[in-house]
Protein backbone atom coordinates (compact mmCIF):
# COMPACT_ATOMS: atom_id res chain seq x y z
CA UNK A 1 0.00 0.00 0.00
CA UNK A 2 1.42 3.50 -0.81
CA UNK A 3 2.19 5.89 1.74
CA UNK A 4 -0.93 7.80 0.17
CA UNK A 5 -3.31 5.05 0.30
CA UNK A 6 -2.21 4.71 4.11
CA UNK A 7 -3.01 7.87 4.81
CA UNK A 8 -6.63 8.17 3.19
CA UNK A 9 -6.90 4.73 4.94
CA UNK A 10 -6.50 6.67 8.74
CA UNK A 11 -9.00 9.31 7.93
CA UNK A 12 -11.40 6.58 6.88
CA UNK A 13 -10.85 4.50 10.06
CA UNK A 14 -10.79 7.24 12.40
CA UNK A 15 -14.46 7.82 10.59
CA UNK A 16 -15.44 4.49 11.15
CA UNK A 17 -13.82 4.86 14.86
CA UNK A 18 -16.08 8.55 15.79
CA UNK A 19 -19.42 7.25 13.65
CA UNK A 20 -20.85 5.92 16.86
CA UNK A 21 -20.19 9.12 18.96
CA UNK A 22 -23.50 11.44 18.46
CA UNK A 23 -25.74 8.89 16.94
CA UNK A 24 -27.95 7.71 19.88
CA UNK A 25 -27.99 5.29 22.70
CA UNK A 26 -24.91 3.48 20.77
CA UNK A 27 -22.91 6.93 21.01
CA UNK A 28 -23.30 7.61 24.78
CA UNK A 29 -22.14 3.51 25.38
CA UNK A 30 -19.45 4.34 23.93
CA UNK A 31 -18.50 7.75 25.19
CA UNK A 32 -19.45 7.22 28.72
CA UNK A 33 -15.98 5.00 29.95
CA UNK A 34 -14.04 7.82 27.85
CA UNK A 35 -15.54 10.80 30.25
CA UNK A 36 -15.39 8.44 33.66
CA UNK A 37 -11.72 8.07 32.58
CA UNK A 38 -10.87 11.56 31.82
CA UNK A 39 -12.82 12.97 35.08
CA UNK A 40 -10.71 10.30 36.47
CA UNK A 41 -7.71 11.40 35.60
CA UNK A 42 -8.10 15.09 36.10
CA UNK A 43 -8.53 13.87 39.72
CA UNK A 44 -5.68 12.25 40.06
CA UNK A 45 -4.27 15.21 39.01
CA UNK A 46 -6.11 17.69 41.98
CA UNK A 47 -4.80 14.81 44.40
CA UNK A 48 -1.49 14.68 43.44
CA UNK A 49 -1.05 18.33 43.60
CA UNK A 50 -2.52 18.61 46.82
CA UNK A 51 -0.67 16.12 48.26
CA UNK A 52 2.69 18.07 46.88
CA UNK A 53 1.24 20.86 48.63
CA UNK A 54 1.46 21.73 52.49
CA UNK A 55 -1.76 23.57 53.22
CA UNK A 56 -3.28 19.41 54.37
CA UNK A 57 0.00 18.74 56.31
CA UNK A 58 0.02 22.42 57.92
CA UNK A 59 -4.26 22.14 59.20
CA UNK A 60 -3.40 18.59 60.14
CA UNK A 61 -0.38 19.03 62.51
CA UNK A 62 -2.05 22.09 64.26
CA UNK A 63 -5.15 20.14 64.71
CA UNK A 64 -3.41 17.61 66.02
CA UNK A 65 -1.46 20.12 68.66
CA UNK A 66 -4.25 21.90 69.75
CA UNK A 67 -6.52 18.99 70.55
CA UNK A 68 -3.30 17.19 72.14
CA UNK A 69 -2.83 20.86 74.24
CA UNK A 70 -6.82 20.79 75.30
CA UNK A 71 -6.61 17.27 75.73
CA UNK A 72 -3.12 17.24 78.29
CA UNK A 73 -5.04 19.35 80.83
CA UNK A 74 -7.36 17.96 83.06
CA UNK A 75 -9.64 19.35 85.29
CA UNK A 76 -10.39 17.55 88.34
CA UNK A 77 -11.29 14.68 86.75
CA UNK A 78 -14.51 15.87 85.47
CA UNK A 79 -16.01 14.22 82.68
CA UNK A 80 -17.32 16.94 80.88
CA UNK A 81 -13.76 17.89 79.90
CA UNK A 82 -13.41 14.87 77.97
CA UNK A 83 -16.71 16.37 76.23
CA UNK A 84 -15.06 19.55 76.28
CA UNK A 85 -11.61 18.25 74.18
CA UNK A 86 -14.07 16.07 71.75
CA UNK A 87 -15.70 19.59 71.14
CA UNK A 88 -12.69 21.46 70.27
CA UNK A 89 -11.26 18.65 68.20
CA UNK A 90 -14.39 18.60 66.34
CA UNK A 91 -14.67 22.12 65.26
CA UNK A 92 -11.02 22.15 64.55
CA UNK A 93 -11.82 18.65 62.10
CA UNK A 94 -14.92 21.08 60.93
CA UNK A 95 -12.78 24.27 59.84
CA UNK A 96 -9.68 22.39 58.33
CA UNK A 97 -12.20 20.16 56.33
CA UNK A 98 -14.01 23.97 55.27
CA UNK A 99 -10.96 25.17 54.66
CA UNK A 100 -9.31 22.39 52.78
CA UNK A 101 -12.50 21.46 50.28
CA UNK A 102 -13.10 25.27 49.41
CA UNK A 103 -9.27 26.68 49.10
CA UNK A 104 -8.79 23.69 46.99
CA UNK A 105 -11.63 23.44 44.81
CA UNK A 106 -11.61 27.46 44.45
CA UNK A 107 -8.02 27.26 42.38
CA UNK A 108 -8.34 24.81 40.75
CA UNK A 109 -10.09 26.26 37.63
CA UNK A 110 -8.70 29.68 37.55
CA UNK A 111 -5.45 28.38 38.28
CA UNK A 112 -5.31 26.05 34.87
CA UNK A 113 -6.55 29.04 33.61
CA UNK A 114 -3.87 31.53 34.94
CA UNK A 115 -0.98 29.14 34.30
CA UNK A 116 -2.54 28.28 30.89
CA UNK A 117 -2.33 24.40 31.61
CA UNK A 118 -5.88 24.34 30.54
CA UNK A 119 -5.09 24.70 26.60
CA UNK A 120 -3.05 21.45 26.26
CA UNK A 121 -5.59 19.95 28.60
CA UNK A 122 -8.32 20.85 26.15
CA UNK A 123 -6.72 20.57 23.17
CA UNK A 124 -7.22 16.90 23.99
CA UNK A 125 -10.69 14.71 23.16
CA UNK A 126 -11.73 16.09 26.67
CA UNK A 127 -14.95 18.45 27.39
CA UNK A 128 -14.73 21.22 29.52
CA UNK A 129 -17.67 19.40 31.42
CA UNK A 130 -15.36 16.10 32.24
CA UNK A 131 -12.76 18.95 33.28
CA UNK A 132 -15.35 20.74 35.57
CA UNK A 133 -16.29 17.11 36.83
CA UNK A 134 -12.73 16.01 37.25
CA UNK A 135 -11.39 18.62 39.61
CA UNK A 136 -14.98 18.57 41.42
CA UNK A 137 -14.19 14.63 42.21
CA UNK A 138 -9.98 15.34 42.91
CA UNK A 139 -11.09 17.41 45.32
CA UNK A 140 -13.61 15.68 46.66
CA UNK A 141 -11.51 12.15 47.05
CA UNK A 142 -8.35 14.73 48.39
CA UNK A 143 -10.73 16.14 51.05
CA UNK A 144 -12.12 12.42 51.50
CA UNK A 145 -8.90 11.59 52.01
CA UNK A 146 -8.20 14.26 54.35
CA UNK A 147 -11.07 14.05 56.33
CA UNK A 148 -10.30 10.31 57.10
CA UNK A 149 -6.86 11.12 58.96
CA UNK A 150 -8.37 13.71 60.80
CA UNK A 151 -11.53 11.05 62.13
CA UNK A 152 -9.06 8.37 63.06
CA UNK A 153 -7.15 10.71 65.14
CA UNK A 154 -10.78 12.01 66.56
CA UNK A 155 -11.60 8.32 67.15
CA UNK A 156 -7.90 7.44 68.91
CA UNK A 157 -8.43 10.76 71.00
CA UNK A 158 -12.31 10.31 71.89
CA UNK A 159 -11.06 6.58 72.88
CA UNK A 160 -8.29 7.28 75.13
CA UNK A 161 -10.14 9.97 76.76
CA UNK A 162 -13.69 8.67 77.11
CA UNK A 163 -12.83 4.83 76.74
CA UNK A 164 -15.46 4.70 74.39
CA UNK A 165 -14.62 3.85 70.50
CA UNK A 166 -17.84 4.78 68.53
CA UNK A 167 -17.03 3.47 65.64
CA UNK A 168 -20.82 3.37 63.87
CA UNK A 169 -21.59 6.86 64.82
CA UNK A 170 -18.10 8.09 63.85
CA UNK A 171 -18.33 6.33 60.50
CA UNK A 172 -22.17 7.96 59.69
CA UNK A 173 -20.30 11.10 61.54
CA UNK A 174 -17.70 10.94 58.58
CA UNK A 175 -19.83 9.89 55.97
CA UNK A 176 -22.28 12.60 56.00
CA UNK A 177 -19.57 15.39 56.66
CA UNK A 178 -17.95 14.07 53.59
CA UNK A 179 -20.94 14.36 52.06
CA UNK A 180 -21.56 18.41 52.71
CA UNK A 181 -18.53 18.79 51.98
CA UNK A 182 -19.02 17.24 48.23
CA UNK A 183 -22.06 19.91 48.24
CA UNK A 184 -19.38 22.59 49.46
CA UNK A 185 -16.95 21.64 46.80
CA UNK A 186 -19.50 21.78 43.97
CA UNK A 187 -20.97 25.16 44.93
CA UNK A 188 -17.13 26.33 45.03
CA UNK A 189 -16.42 24.74 41.05
CA UNK A 190 -19.78 26.82 40.39
CA UNK A 191 -18.34 29.97 41.90
CA UNK A 192 -14.34 29.23 40.47
CA UNK A 193 -16.11 29.68 37.07
CA UNK A 194 -18.59 33.04 37.94
CA UNK A 195 -16.47 34.62 39.96
CA UNK A 196 -13.10 36.51 38.32
CA UNK A 197 -10.16 36.00 41.33
CA UNK A 198 -10.02 32.61 43.09
CA UNK A 199 -9.80 34.83 46.19
CA UNK A 200 -13.33 36.13 46.01
CA UNK A 201 -14.49 32.90 45.44
CA UNK A 202 -12.91 31.65 48.53
CA UNK A 203 -14.53 34.54 50.70
CA UNK A 204 -18.03 34.08 49.16
CA UNK A 205 -18.08 30.61 49.57
CA UNK A 206 -16.74 30.61 53.34
CA UNK A 207 -19.87 33.45 53.97
CA UNK A 208 -22.23 31.39 52.29
CA UNK A 209 -21.31 28.03 53.70
CA UNK A 210 -20.93 29.77 57.04
CA UNK A 211 -24.35 31.54 56.69
CA UNK A 212 -26.10 28.26 55.92
CA UNK A 213 -24.47 26.34 59.14
CA UNK A 214 -25.03 29.05 61.77
CA UNK A 215 -28.00 30.28 60.27
CA UNK A 216 -29.99 28.58 57.51
CA UNK A 217 -31.92 26.13 59.91
CA UNK A 218 -33.44 29.35 61.35
CA UNK A 219 -34.46 31.16 57.79
CA UNK A 220 -38.07 29.69 58.78
CA UNK A 221 -38.52 31.29 61.93
CA UNK A 222 -36.71 35.10 60.77
CA UNK A 223 -39.37 34.74 57.91
CA UNK A 224 -42.30 34.46 60.41
CA UNK A 225 -41.62 37.95 61.87
CA UNK A 226 -41.21 39.61 58.69
CA UNK A 227 -43.78 41.76 56.44
CA UNK A 228 -44.40 40.64 52.67
CA UNK A 229 -42.76 40.12 50.32
CA UNK A 230 -39.91 39.98 52.52
CA UNK A 231 -41.59 36.77 54.27
CA UNK A 232 -41.72 35.16 50.84
CA UNK A 233 -38.62 35.74 49.68
CA UNK A 234 -36.85 34.35 53.26
CA UNK A 235 -39.05 30.96 52.62
CA UNK A 236 -37.73 30.54 49.11
CA UNK A 237 -34.29 31.38 50.19
CA UNK A 238 -35.24 28.52 52.91
CA UNK A 239 -36.09 26.34 50.72
CA UNK A 240 -34.00 26.83 48.26
CA UNK A 241 -30.40 26.59 50.08
CA UNK A 242 -29.22 23.33 50.98
CA UNK A 243 -29.05 22.58 54.40
CA UNK A 244 -25.78 21.70 55.44
CA UNK A 245 -26.14 21.91 59.52
CA UNK A 246 -28.40 18.62 58.16
CA UNK A 247 -24.81 16.71 58.25
CA UNK A 248 -23.59 18.07 61.62
CA UNK A 249 -23.41 15.27 64.02
CA UNK A 250 -21.14 16.65 66.24
CA UNK A 251 -23.67 16.65 69.41
CA UNK A 252 -24.05 12.71 68.93
CA UNK A 253 -20.48 12.27 68.74
CA UNK A 254 -19.50 14.97 71.41
CA UNK A 255 -22.13 13.11 73.86
CA UNK A 256 -22.42 10.09 73.18
CA UNK A 257 -25.69 9.94 72.18
CA UNK A 258 -25.19 6.91 69.38
CA UNK A 259 -25.74 6.65 66.02
CA UNK A 260 -29.00 7.82 63.58
CA UNK A 261 -30.68 5.50 61.62
CA UNK A 262 -29.27 4.18 58.82
CA UNK A 263 -32.35 5.52 56.65
CA UNK A 264 -32.36 9.07 58.00
CA UNK A 265 -28.51 8.62 56.76
CA UNK A 266 -29.31 7.56 53.34
CA UNK A 267 -31.81 10.31 52.94
CA UNK A 268 -28.94 12.90 53.85
CA UNK A 269 -26.71 11.30 51.52
CA UNK A 270 -29.04 11.02 48.98
CA UNK A 271 -30.02 15.04 49.38
CA UNK A 272 -26.62 15.70 48.96
CA UNK A 273 -26.31 14.24 45.72
CA UNK A 274 -29.05 15.98 44.46
CA UNK A 275 -27.74 19.23 45.54
CA UNK A 276 -23.96 18.08 44.34
CA UNK A 277 -25.21 17.53 40.83
CA UNK A 278 -27.40 20.51 40.66
CA UNK A 279 -24.37 22.47 41.44
CA UNK A 280 -22.26 20.92 38.92
CA UNK A 281 -24.44 21.22 36.19
CA UNK A 282 -24.85 24.86 36.71
CA UNK A 283 -21.28 25.02 36.44
CA UNK A 284 -20.58 22.46 33.73
CA UNK A 285 -23.30 24.83 31.54
CA UNK A 286 -21.24 28.18 32.53
CA UNK A 287 -18.09 26.55 31.72
CA UNK A 288 -19.24 25.60 28.35
CA UNK A 289 -20.29 29.52 27.43
CA UNK A 290 -16.93 30.84 28.90
CA UNK A 291 -14.53 31.58 26.36
CA UNK A 292 -11.22 30.53 27.65
CA UNK A 293 -8.69 32.29 25.08
CA UNK B 1 -6.10 9.90 -5.99
CA UNK B 2 -6.87 12.76 -4.19
CA UNK B 3 -6.93 13.26 -0.72
CA UNK B 4 -9.34 14.37 1.24
CA UNK B 5 -8.25 17.43 3.56
CA UNK B 6 -7.25 16.47 7.18
CA UNK B 7 -7.47 19.87 8.42
CA UNK B 8 -10.55 22.12 6.39
CA UNK B 9 -11.77 25.72 7.49
CA UNK B 10 -14.45 27.52 5.70
CA UNK B 11 -15.78 30.85 5.55
CA UNK B 12 -14.54 31.38 9.15
CA UNK B 13 -14.91 34.58 11.18
CA UNK B 14 -14.35 34.94 14.14
CA UNK B 15 -15.30 38.31 16.15
CA UNK B 16 -14.59 39.31 19.81
CA UNK B 17 -17.46 41.86 21.45
CA UNK B 18 -15.50 45.21 22.74
CA UNK B 19 -15.74 45.26 26.89
CA UNK B 20 -16.30 48.79 26.42
CA UNK B 21 -19.39 50.16 25.92
CA UNK B 22 -19.99 51.92 22.25
CA UNK B 23 -17.23 49.76 20.75
CA UNK B 24 -17.67 47.45 17.83
CA UNK B 25 -16.66 44.09 17.26
CA UNK B 26 -13.01 43.64 16.75
CA UNK B 27 -12.96 40.69 13.83
CA UNK B 28 -10.41 38.65 14.49
CA UNK B 29 -10.08 36.56 11.40
CA UNK B 30 -12.37 37.79 8.33
CA UNK B 31 -13.97 34.65 5.96
CA UNK B 32 -10.77 32.49 6.29
CA UNK B 33 -10.73 29.45 3.96
CA UNK B 34 -7.74 26.82 4.08
CA UNK B 35 -7.36 23.07 3.59
CA UNK B 36 -3.83 20.80 4.67
CA UNK B 37 -3.89 17.54 3.01
CA UNK B 38 -3.01 14.46 4.67
CA UNK B 39 1.44 13.97 4.73
CA UNK B 40 1.79 18.04 4.15
CA UNK B 41 4.09 20.87 6.57
CA UNK B 42 2.00 23.29 6.67
CA UNK B 43 3.47 26.70 7.35
CA UNK B 44 0.57 29.39 9.26
CA UNK B 45 2.12 32.81 8.88
CA UNK B 46 1.41 36.39 9.58
CA UNK B 47 2.79 39.32 11.87
CA UNK B 48 1.56 39.95 15.25
CA UNK B 49 -2.02 40.11 15.28
CA UNK B 50 -3.08 38.53 12.15
CA UNK B 51 -5.20 35.83 13.98
CA UNK B 52 -3.11 32.99 13.59
CA UNK B 53 -3.44 32.20 17.01
CA UNK B 54 -7.56 33.22 17.03
CA UNK B 55 -7.74 30.21 14.08
CA UNK B 56 -5.51 27.86 16.06
CA UNK B 57 -7.63 28.33 19.15
CA UNK B 58 -10.92 27.51 16.54
CA UNK B 59 -9.04 24.36 15.23
CA UNK B 60 -8.82 23.50 19.06
CA UNK B 61 -11.91 24.74 20.20
CA UNK B 62 -10.94 26.87 22.53
CA UNK B 63 -12.82 29.37 20.75
CA UNK B 64 -16.49 29.23 18.80
CA UNK B 65 -16.31 30.85 15.40
CA UNK B 66 -18.98 33.73 14.93
CA UNK B 67 -19.47 32.19 11.39
CA UNK B 68 -18.17 29.48 9.19
CA UNK B 69 -16.76 26.20 9.71
CA UNK B 70 -13.50 23.93 10.47
CA UNK B 71 -13.31 20.61 10.37
CA UNK B 72 -10.50 17.98 11.54
CA UNK B 73 -10.49 14.65 10.21
CA UNK B 74 -13.45 15.53 8.59
CA UNK B 75 -15.23 16.11 11.73
CA UNK B 76 -16.47 19.30 12.94
CA UNK B 77 -13.73 20.91 15.78
CA UNK B 78 -16.44 21.71 17.94
CA UNK B 79 -17.19 18.17 18.66
CA UNK B 80 -14.32 16.95 21.54
CA UNK B 81 -13.39 13.59 19.37
CA UNK B 82 -12.19 15.68 16.68
CA UNK B 83 -9.20 15.94 18.56
CA UNK B 84 -8.80 12.40 19.43
CA UNK B 85 -5.83 12.33 16.85
CA UNK B 86 -3.84 15.85 16.33
CA UNK B 87 -1.02 16.78 19.03
CA UNK B 88 -0.74 20.18 20.08
CA UNK B 89 2.31 22.25 21.58
CA UNK B 90 1.24 25.95 22.78
CA UNK B 91 3.64 28.58 21.77
CA UNK B 92 4.81 28.73 25.89
CA UNK B 93 5.33 25.80 27.78
CA UNK B 94 1.88 25.45 30.03
CA UNK B 95 2.24 22.57 31.72
CA UNK B 96 1.83 21.27 35.76
CA UNK B 97 5.24 21.94 37.38
CA UNK B 98 4.72 20.10 40.45
CA UNK B 99 4.40 17.06 38.11
CA UNK B 100 7.43 15.19 36.60
CA UNK B 101 8.16 14.42 32.56
CA UNK B 102 6.46 10.87 32.58
CA UNK B 103 3.95 11.41 35.14
CA UNK B 104 2.95 14.73 32.96
CA UNK B 105 3.09 11.73 29.72
CA UNK B 106 1.33 9.03 31.90
CA UNK B 107 -1.44 11.56 32.59
CA UNK B 108 -1.92 13.10 28.47
CA UNK B 109 -1.72 8.92 27.84
CA UNK B 110 -4.63 8.18 29.82
CA UNK B 111 -6.70 10.87 28.40
CA UNK B 112 -6.09 9.44 25.23
CA UNK B 113 -7.30 6.38 26.60
CA UNK B 114 -3.63 4.05 25.96
CA UNK B 115 -3.21 1.03 27.76
CA UNK B 116 -1.30 1.39 30.51
CA UNK B 117 2.12 -1.32 28.32
CA UNK B 118 1.40 0.20 25.43
CA UNK B 119 1.67 4.02 27.31
CA UNK B 120 4.88 2.89 28.48
CA UNK B 121 6.64 2.15 25.55
CA UNK B 122 5.65 5.11 23.85
CA UNK B 123 6.44 7.34 27.38
CA UNK B 124 9.81 5.90 26.89
CA UNK B 125 10.24 6.05 23.00
CA UNK B 126 8.97 9.83 22.75
CA UNK B 127 11.48 11.04 25.90
CA UNK B 128 13.95 9.18 24.32
CA UNK B 129 13.25 11.10 20.95
CA UNK B 130 13.04 14.50 23.11
CA UNK B 131 16.17 13.63 24.82
CA UNK B 132 14.69 14.00 28.40
CA UNK B 133 14.82 9.97 29.27
CA UNK B 134 17.54 11.13 31.67
CA UNK B 135 15.53 14.00 33.50
CA UNK B 136 12.55 11.90 33.72
CA UNK B 137 12.14 11.68 37.11
CA UNK B 138 12.32 15.61 37.72
CA UNK B 139 9.49 18.02 38.89
CA UNK B 140 9.54 19.98 35.65
CA UNK B 141 10.08 22.86 37.65
CA UNK B 142 13.31 21.94 37.47
CA UNK B 143 13.86 22.19 33.84
CA UNK B 144 15.37 24.90 31.65
CA UNK B 145 13.01 26.75 29.30
CA UNK B 146 13.98 23.95 25.90
CA UNK B 147 13.45 20.97 28.29
CA UNK B 148 9.92 22.21 28.98
CA UNK B 149 9.80 22.83 25.42
CA UNK B 150 10.77 19.51 24.75
CA UNK B 151 7.77 17.91 27.29
CA UNK B 152 5.34 20.35 25.18
CA UNK B 153 6.31 18.42 22.04
CA UNK B 154 6.59 15.03 23.89
CA UNK B 155 2.97 15.58 25.37
CA UNK B 156 1.87 16.29 21.59
CA UNK B 157 3.50 13.11 20.29
CA UNK B 158 2.23 10.91 22.67
CA UNK B 159 -1.21 9.53 21.16
CA UNK B 160 0.95 9.27 17.93
CA UNK B 161 -1.04 11.67 16.58
CA UNK B 162 -1.88 12.11 12.70
CA UNK B 163 -1.88 15.47 12.72
CA UNK B 164 0.32 17.80 14.79
CA UNK B 165 -0.41 21.97 15.49
CA UNK B 166 2.26 23.14 16.44
CA UNK B 167 2.22 27.21 17.49
CA UNK B 168 5.81 29.03 17.28
CA UNK B 169 7.48 25.54 18.22
CA UNK B 170 10.95 27.43 18.53
CA UNK B 171 9.51 30.38 20.37
CA UNK B 172 12.20 31.37 22.74
CA UNK B 173 14.95 28.43 22.02
CA UNK B 174 18.58 28.75 21.81
CA UNK B 175 19.41 27.75 18.14
CA UNK B 176 20.71 24.18 19.26
CA UNK B 177 16.90 23.68 20.68
CA UNK B 178 15.27 25.22 17.35
CA UNK B 179 18.09 22.70 15.28
CA UNK B 180 15.79 19.82 17.49
CA UNK B 181 12.61 20.53 17.09
CA UNK B 182 13.05 21.33 13.24
CA UNK B 183 14.94 17.73 13.15
CA UNK B 184 12.12 16.60 14.83
CA UNK B 185 9.51 17.77 12.53
CA UNK B 186 11.44 16.62 9.70
CA UNK B 187 11.06 13.13 10.97
CA UNK B 188 7.65 13.38 11.43
CA UNK B 189 7.48 14.41 8.12
CA UNK B 190 9.18 11.58 7.16
CA UNK B 191 7.09 9.71 9.03
CA UNK B 192 4.18 10.45 6.88
CA UNK B 193 2.24 12.94 9.89
CA UNK B 194 0.68 16.17 9.00
CA UNK B 195 2.32 19.58 10.92
CA UNK B 196 0.38 22.61 10.68
CA UNK B 197 2.63 24.92 12.91
CA UNK B 198 2.60 29.06 12.46
CA UNK B 199 6.52 30.85 13.19
CA UNK B 200 7.80 33.75 12.45
CA UNK B 201 11.50 32.08 11.74
CA UNK B 202 10.99 32.24 8.09
CA UNK B 203 13.97 30.63 7.20
CA UNK B 204 13.17 27.78 9.01
CA UNK B 205 9.92 27.93 7.40
CA UNK B 206 11.13 27.83 3.86
CA UNK B 207 13.49 24.46 5.05
CA UNK B 208 11.10 22.43 6.48
CA UNK B 209 7.24 23.21 4.70
CA UNK B 210 5.68 22.00 1.75
CA UNK B 211 3.63 24.67 2.10
CA UNK B 212 2.35 28.20 3.28
CA UNK B 213 -0.19 30.47 3.92
CA UNK B 214 0.19 34.29 5.10
CA UNK B 215 -2.37 35.98 6.74
CA UNK B 216 -2.70 39.42 7.62
CA UNK B 217 -5.83 41.46 8.99
CA UNK B 218 -7.48 38.14 9.62
CA UNK B 219 -7.47 37.98 5.82
CA UNK B 220 -5.58 35.43 4.11
CA UNK B 221 -3.16 36.89 1.41
CA UNK B 222 -1.10 34.52 -0.10
CA UNK B 223 -1.25 30.77 0.04
CA UNK B 224 0.84 27.96 -1.84
CA UNK B 225 4.41 26.34 -2.26
CA UNK B 226 7.34 28.24 -1.54
CA UNK B 227 8.82 28.36 -4.27
CA UNK B 228 5.79 29.14 -6.06
CA UNK B 229 5.25 32.39 -4.35
CA UNK B 230 8.45 33.18 -4.45
CA UNK B 231 8.38 33.13 -7.98
CA UNK B 232 4.66 35.01 -8.23
CA UNK B 233 6.08 37.54 -5.72
CA UNK B 234 9.66 38.16 -8.04
CA UNK B 235 11.40 37.63 -4.94
CA UNK B 236 14.45 36.13 -3.82
CA UNK B 237 13.62 34.48 -0.18
CA UNK B 238 10.03 33.92 1.57
CA UNK B 239 11.29 36.69 3.64
CA UNK B 240 10.80 38.99 1.15
CA UNK B 241 7.80 37.22 -0.13
CA UNK B 242 5.87 38.24 3.54
CA UNK B 243 7.27 41.60 4.03
CA UNK B 244 5.86 42.13 0.28
CA UNK B 245 2.41 41.05 1.18
CA UNK B 246 2.23 42.49 5.02
CA UNK B 247 3.20 45.97 3.13
CA UNK B 248 6.22 46.44 5.16
CA UNK B 249 8.11 49.69 3.96
CA UNK B 250 11.99 49.55 4.81
CA UNK B 251 13.09 52.46 6.89
CA UNK B 252 15.45 54.74 4.12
Amino acid sequence: MSAAAKRFRTIIDFRREIAPIGSGLAGLTAAAPSALRNIHAIGGIVIKELCRRKDFYVLFVLTALITALMGSVSFFNEVKVVRYVKEICLLLIWISSLVIAITTAARQIPFERENRTLFPLLAKPVTRGQVALGKFWGCWLATGLALFVFYLFFIVVSATRDHDLALVASLQALTLHWCMLGVVIAITVLGSLVFAAPSSNNTITIVVVAGILLLGRHLNKVALRLDEPLQSILYSIYYIIPHLELYDMRDLLIHSWGSIPWLVWLGAIAYAIVYAVLFLFAACLVFQRKPVN
Amino acid sequence: MTLAPILKIESLHVAFRSRELGQEAKLAVKGLNLAVSPGEVFGFLGPNGAGKTTTMNVLLGFVPPTSGNAFLFGVNVREPIARQRIGYLPELTYYYKFLTAEEILRFYAKIFGLRSSLADQRINSILKLVELDHARKRPIKTYSKGMQQRVGLAQALINNPDLLILDEPTSGLDPVGRMKVREIIQRLKNDGKTVFFSSHELGEVETVCDRVAILCDGQLKAEGKVEQLVRAYQCTTLEQVFLKIIDYKLAA
